[in-house]
């Protein structure tokens, strides 16, 4: 069953020297139970696009068009207000990549919990109070942690504190932003643990993890999305992905990557050259073709669409068109 | 031998009242030769950068030596003392937009970088545009600018670019390229490792990634709590750890093809 449907996603920044395209006609859906990594370099609009798919769009980002269905809810067509009582939280939950920083310095780890709850439920202090100490037990976190400050807290704690108090009343989605890019690596695996448990005590039924970093992706994702420059350019199963990586673009994140393995090793590691394109005026056709060893005169003259290439892999390539070969 | 530390640590006091001692550098023990690339490894707060800071001499240790060309360095005091060793020792940064003026041309970067050298016979510009080609920036895009005009990686290469200028003999790399992306990380630290085959440049490489210590390095120091708990070749280090910590580390680093027990 598809949780979630993203079509034809435009979301813009209007700025004073024209439009960031950022993310530039994605097509994405979800199925009930999966896990997707989306994947790119800084700047590929990936953060932009969770965004988006959250609903949470604010001037100068616009949403100039698709549509966004969510466990059957068109949330494209509601306004804030809506979104703010009947979706998020509620089903679908977004922890941004400055999470770390979402907790009040003045306030204890309970005190923002109930901050969340009410605006959702009208619920006593002390039903919040055992509903938190609940969860809190249920993911091994330390249930003393909700009367501390966050000061008090280490940085992997409180992005585990973060993400138990945005999951807290059971979002079907869960969207995580970069939640581990700042922690250690001890730290990071604690976090993204917490994660897995969270999927599999069916507090969340699906997750978007968004991150920079495959080896990650490797460890938690069914599925993973490879965004460059504003376009969704890759989407398929994380082996797939992995060991038969069909965009050049996908194949260059992974001969980048490097972790101390000997499959690594012998394969050595190449860096992309170049950098990512401005997205104010992004190249013509398919917008990697000026940083790709495989580009053909079709590549600057023309987009390539996504197209379906067997084993439930998208990927939008010329070599893979019929125009292309 | 280029560099040579001996014993050193570092204690901080905090608190007014009552005072507290934290040992950030516990007896730690290095030496690099000339043209080596050694990484210390560690996680956030296990004194890695502190002591990169003690040999840079931004900090004064606590106690311990700290031997360059044979020289103690701890002793420097006059200020054309310390001009000498920082143009034999250079250090680059994890954020490189900190070691901009935002006000100010990025050139200017560079042009201070004479100032290090003293050497006045030079063609700065064609100097500048030389080096700036050297770690693979085009000059015609990147002179005239301003910081925040440049992105991550260019920022950083423009850092590495006043490197190739001043060819110092040993560089201290903290963290400088956790600040910028994976797909052009290795192309970064190649540029450290050309200066070395260049010019015999030494680099002691700060990181808390394993991963990239593993193929950049001649040897690699474990750092924990202060401590340097383990060292050796990356072979050794990745292939047979000895230390309960440096297993650990490498048990937590996230692979591409293992997938870890339980997920």
């Amino acid at each position: 069953m598809v949780l979630l449907q993203a079509e034809n996603i435009r979301a813009y920044y209007f700025v004073s020297q024209g439009k960031v395209k950022a993310v530039d006609g994605v097509n994405l859906f979800l199925e009930k139970g999966m896990t997707l990594g989306l994947a790119g370099e800084s700047g590929c609009g990936k953060s932009t696009l969770v965004n988006t798919l959250f609903g949470f769009v604010k001037p100068p980002l616009h949403l100039v068009e698709g549509t966004i269905t969510l466990d059957g809810q068109k949330i494209s067509d509601m306004d804030r207000d809506t979104l703010k009582k009947s979706v998020w939280g509620v089903t679908v939950s977004l922890v941004p990549q400055s999470a770390l920083n979402a907790l009040m310095p003045t306030k204890k780890v309970l005190d923002f919990i109930k901050d969340v709850v009410l605006q959702h439920q009208a619920l006593s202090d002390s039903d919040i109070l055992s509903m938190a100490r609940k969860r809190f037990e249920e993911l091994n976190l330390d249930v003393e942690a909700l009367y501390m400050h966050p000061h008090e807290l280490s940085g992997g704690m409180k992005q585990r504190a973060v993400i138990a108090t945005s999951t807290l009343l059971n979002p079907k989605l869960l969207i995580v932003d970069e939640p581990t890019s700042a922690l250690d690596v001890s730290t990071q695996k604690q976090v993204l643990k917490m994660l897995m448990d969270l999927k599999k005590a069916s507090i969340i039924q699906s997750m978007i993890f968004v991150t920079h970093d495959i080896a990650v992706l490797r460890q938690i994702a069914d599925l993973i999305g490879v965004m460059y420059a504003g376009k969704l350019v890759e989407l398929s199963s994380t082996d797939n992905v992995l060991y038969d990586p069909k965009h050049p673009y996908t194949t260059g994140l992974i001969n980048a990557v490097v972790t101390p393995e000997p499959e690594v090793r012998r394969r050595g590691i190449v860096s992309i050259a170049g950098e990512p394109p401005n997205l104010l005026k992004p190249p013509s056709g398919c917008r990697f073709h000026p940083r790709c060893k495989f580009a053909m005169d079709i590549c600057s003259r023309e987009e390539p669409p996504l197209l379906e290439v067997g084993d439930n892999t998208l990927v939008a390539c010329h070599l893979f068109s019929s125009k292309g070969r | 031998m280029l560099l040579e530390v001996n014993n050193l640590t570092k204690i901080f006091m905090v608190g007014l009242l009552r005072k507290k001692e934290i040992v950030a550098v516990k007896g730690v023990s290095l030496q690099v030769n000339p043209g080596e690339f050694i990484s210390l490894v560690g996680e956030s707060g296990s004194g890695k950068t502190t002591t990169a800071k003690m040999i840079l001499k931004l900090i004064p240790p606590t106690s311990g030596e700290i031997l360059f060309d044979g020289k103690d360095i701890t002793k420097l005091k006059k200020h054309e003392e310390l001009r000498d060793y920082w143009s034999k020792v250079h250090g680059i940064f994890q954020d490189p937009y900190a070691s901009f003026n935002p006000l100010q041309r990025v050139d200017r970067v560079l042009y201070q970088a004479f100032e290090l050298i003293g050497d006045k016979d030079i063609d700065r510009a064609r100097a500048v545009r030389e080096v700036l080609r050297e770690v693979g920036l085009s000059p015609e895009e990147v002179l005239g600018k301003y910081p925040h005009e440049l992105s991550g990686g260019q920022r950083q290469r423009f850092m590495v670019a006043r490197c190739y200028l001043i060819k110092p003999k040993l560089i201290l790399a903290d963290e400088p390229v956790s600040m910028i992306d994976a797909s052009t990380r290795k192309g970064v630290l190649q540029l450290f490792s050309n200066l070395r085959d260049e010019y015999k440049t030494s680099v002691i490489f700060i990181t808390h990634d394993l991963g990239l210590a593993y193929y950049v390095s001649d040897e690699i120091l474990i750092m924990y709590k202060g401590v340097i708990v383990e060292r050796g070749s990356p072979e050794e280090i990745i292939e047979h750890a000895q230390s309960e910590y440096t297993k650990r580390l490498k048990a937590d680093v996230p692979l591409l093809y293992r997938k870890w027990e339980g997920f």
